[in-house]
């Protein structure tokens, strides 16, 4: 028993272990969740073409904007406003207590008029410097408004020809309020009542602050997740990810026992991993990007599966413990290598091709695929190097291997005779030099 | 430990063609004559999955959808018990309607009805949907085109058209239960096909990358077929545990993740067993008939 070497192997272990039930939720709960999980609006607005208003690359620019001075208005936390294409805006309005209220307000024209008692306009939200909700008299919600300098000076002007005579104030079309003008006003000052609630006004004021869109805006595609299915979404994928991975680390334990631990311990740091690099590439949770993960971890098992099973042939060949390792990762790193490039071809397609949450589930298999090639490679062969080396057991049962049968001498005299030259000189080596050797063995290796 | 199951897999190749022969016959005529159950996604339209305070009936919410000629609509109740004629859980589906119409049959909803919480609205465009399946079909093409351009690479073109064939069967066989049992498809459908796509080529890569190498042990005495079938059991073990792990994680969704991920899981479910078969019993064979050889050659 070699004390130095499975000393190593406790400390990264119990490292790894206590690293992950501190860190775990903490870094989990640091990510930015989808709106599937925390609730909210993912909305495509399209730009349409009418024969008043052209779609023009500026158009939806400014469109944008004046979208997004919109949102601003409504105080999310986090919202996104994207352009998309030639004429799209996607915009994602995560924990909006109002859905509907809000997705109404993006795509309101929401031009404003003053118009005389003949109809002629006299002045527009162009006008105007600044609109607020206000408490008017006798408690009334009212959106104060206040222009300009040209736009005062036109309101004065408005005034003053029409003293005795009503003028109307109308948002798209639609009076808002008609009062009949008592005095000429010169304050540059104005106010619009008959607002049912605060709310209502506070929202008229947004939509007058932020201006009118230049173009229509439809909505293409609305979907809405409530907080209470979000909650309850997150807390059922959290439940069938406990699950999941219970089984799989049992079934890792059973299969392959040492190695399994092994295994197991390299999982929990492919989870940080994951969790770690998700956050710092500011990357979305959804749900699933969740399922991406319980997935990723069944195939990451998938490694030190193919791994372990080389492992395991190549003490039946008579192998001992050590070099049986050593070859068991070079040649399994091939295959791993080949098949894990496919799935990372499939997700960065999706990722592609893929929008809000599926985008989600290609990040994250994408990385977990990553990810897990590292931790399940070289993580676990140092893991598993420092147990070998601590010269713990030489019963491979200890690895889940059963002793050599008779079908492996079988498949020793197939071998050619080149190869086991080659298993004989990495045998010498690791002796010669000692556990450093061992990834230059490797590289050799899986150059031939 | 699998040695006393052994059994010639190339030189079965008949049985395993078979299974699949058939079931891909059921599953595309499902397809012709069935056809599938296309979600909002695919279609576009709207579903509003609402929670009243109170209990209500259909009736009470068709006769504000009737007044927005919506009568036609899809209202189910969300109860526990099946014979409830009312619940505060409602699922509203309708066709194709402009957002501000669904704004105030919600609006009328709320007035005529009941006040209610949003547990998920959904609505989208026809256009959208349109785009959706030319991604899709985009996306699935392009995947294969990688995956043979790939392998070539790494292997050789017989290899690759191999592993596409099984790869082809695999995501009809999703389609096909998908046809057969009419399980609604939406986007997400999309992401469990490509990831299907990408699992299941990885199990029939390692099947190819045992090969690859007996190929190059291969003695002259022995034949391709029983090189074939030495490199499948030799990987045995590896196929059962990795479909056993993957097939934890995914039956762990499906029964524990919720509904709204249920149908996402279960295109997985089966296309990783799909994956499974064809890795394991058509891939080798495939290859063999590829270079031209029968079984036992």
């Amino acid at each position: 028993m070699r004390w130095n070497e499975l000393g190593k192997f406790l400390i990264i272990a119990l490292a790894i272990i206590g690293g992950f039930c501190v860190y775990i939720n903490p870094l989990a709960n640091s990510i930015k969740q989808g709106l599937d999980l925390q609730g909210g609006s993912h909305v495509v607005l399209q730009a349409v073409e009418t024969p008043e208003f052209k779609v023009d690359d500026d158009a939806v620019n400014r469109s944008v904007k004046i979208i997004e001075r919109r949102i601003n208005g409504l105080g999310l936390t986090e919202p996104v406003i994207q352009r998309q294409g030639k004429d799209r805006i996607i915009v994602e309005l995560p924990g909006v207590k109002d859905p509907e209220n809000a997705i109404a307000m993006l795509g309101r024209t929401a031009l404003m008029q003053f118009k005389d008692d003949r109809g002629n306009v006299v002045l527009t939200g162009k006008d105007l410097k600044d609109a607020r909700a206000q408490v008017g008299q006798g408690n009334a919600a009212v959106v104060g408004l206040e222009f300009n300098d040209e736009g005062a000076k036109k309101f004065a002007e408005l005034t003053a020809r029409n003293i005795g005579r009503t003028i109307a104030i109308e948002l798209d079309g639609k009076v808002l309020t008609a009062p009949v003008v008592q005095e000429a006003i010169t304050g540059g000052r104005a106010q619009i009542s008959g607002q049912r609630s605060v709310e209502e006004a506070e929202q008229l004021a947004i939509l007058l602050r932020s201006g009118s869109l230049p173009v229509k805006i439809e909505v293409l595609e609305n979907r809405t997740v409530g907080p209470t299915l979000g909650q309850d979404s997150k807390e059922k994928s959290i439940k069938a990810f406990l699950i999941g991975i219970a089984a799989i680390y049992v079934f890792m334990l059973v299969f392959y026992r040492l190695s399994g631990i092994v295994a197991d311990i390299a999982l929990l740091l492919y989870v940080m991993l994951l969790l770690v690099v998700m956050r710092y590439l500011g990357a979305t949770l959804t749900l699933p990007g969740i399922a991406g993960i319980i997935l990723s971890i069944g195939m990451a098992v998938d490694a030190n599966v193919l791994i372990f099973e080389r492992f395991k042939e190549e003490v039946r060949k008579g192998k001992t413990l050590r070099s049986a390792m050593a070859s068991g990762f070079s040649r399994a790193i091939i295959t791993i290598l080949d098949s894990n490039i496919t799935t990372l071809m499939a997700a960065a397609i999706l990722f592609y091709l893929g929008t809000g949450p599926i985008k989600g589930f290609a990040v994250t298999l994408a990385l977990g695929t990553l990810l897990s090639m590292f931790t399940a490679v070289t993580v676990t062969k140092f893991l598993l190097q420092f147990l070998v080396f601590a010269n713990f057991t030489k019963n491979p049962a200890w690895f889940g291997i059963s002793a050599p049968d008779a079908s492996a001498a079988k498949v020793e005299v197939e071998e050619k005779p080149k190869t086991e030259r080659v298993v004989r000189k990495v045998d010498n080596h690791v002796k010669k030099v000692g556990p450093q050797a061992a990834p230059k063995t490797d590289s050799k290796e899986a150059k031939k | 430990m699998l040695d006393k199951f052994r059994f010639s897999i190339v030189k079965n190749y008949k049985i395993f063609f078979a299974i699949s022969i058939i079931f891909l016959t059921i599953g595309f005529g499902s397809m012709i004559m069935r056809g599938f159950n296309l979600g909002i996604d695919f279609t576009g339209g709207s579903i509003m999955d609402l929670k009243f305070s109170k209990a209500v009936t259909i009736t009470e919410v068709r006769d504000v959808l009737k007044t927005h000629d919506l009568g036609n609509s899809i209202i189910q109740l969300e109860s526990k018990d099946t014979s409830a004629t009312s619940a505060e859980g409602v699922l509203i589906r309708t066709g194709v309607i402009d957002d501000a119409k669904r704004r105030e049959v919600m609006s009328d909803l709320t007035s005529k009805v009941g006040k209610f919480d949003i547990q998920r609205v959904e609505n989208v465009g026809a256009t959208i949907g349109g785009e959706l399946i030319q991604q899709a079909v985009m996306a699935i093409v392009l995947s294969w085109f990688l995956m043979i351009a790939y392998i070539t690479l790494r292997f050789e073109f017989r290899f690759a058209i191999a592993a596409i064939i099984a790869l082809i069967i695999d995501v009809s066989v999703t389609l096909s239960y998908f046809s057969l049992l009419h399980i609604e498809m939406d986007s997400s459908f999309v992401a469990a096909l490509l990831t299907v796509v990408g699992y299941s080529i990885n199990g029939t890569i390692v099947v190819f990358d045992r090969i690859r190498e007996n190929l190059k042990l291969r003695r002259r005495t022995e034949t391709l077929t029983d090189m074939i079938d030495n490199s499948i059991w030799q990987t045995m073990t590896r196929s059962i545990y990795t479909v056993g792990t993957s097939l934890f994680a995914i039956i762990s969704i499906y029964l524990w993740g919720g509904e709204t991920i249920h149908n996402f899981s279960f295109a997985m479910l089966v296309g990783f067993s799909s994956g499974a078969y064809t890795s394991t019993f058509l891939a080798g064979p495939l290859w063999l008939f590829l270079r031209g050889k029968k079984a036992g050659e």
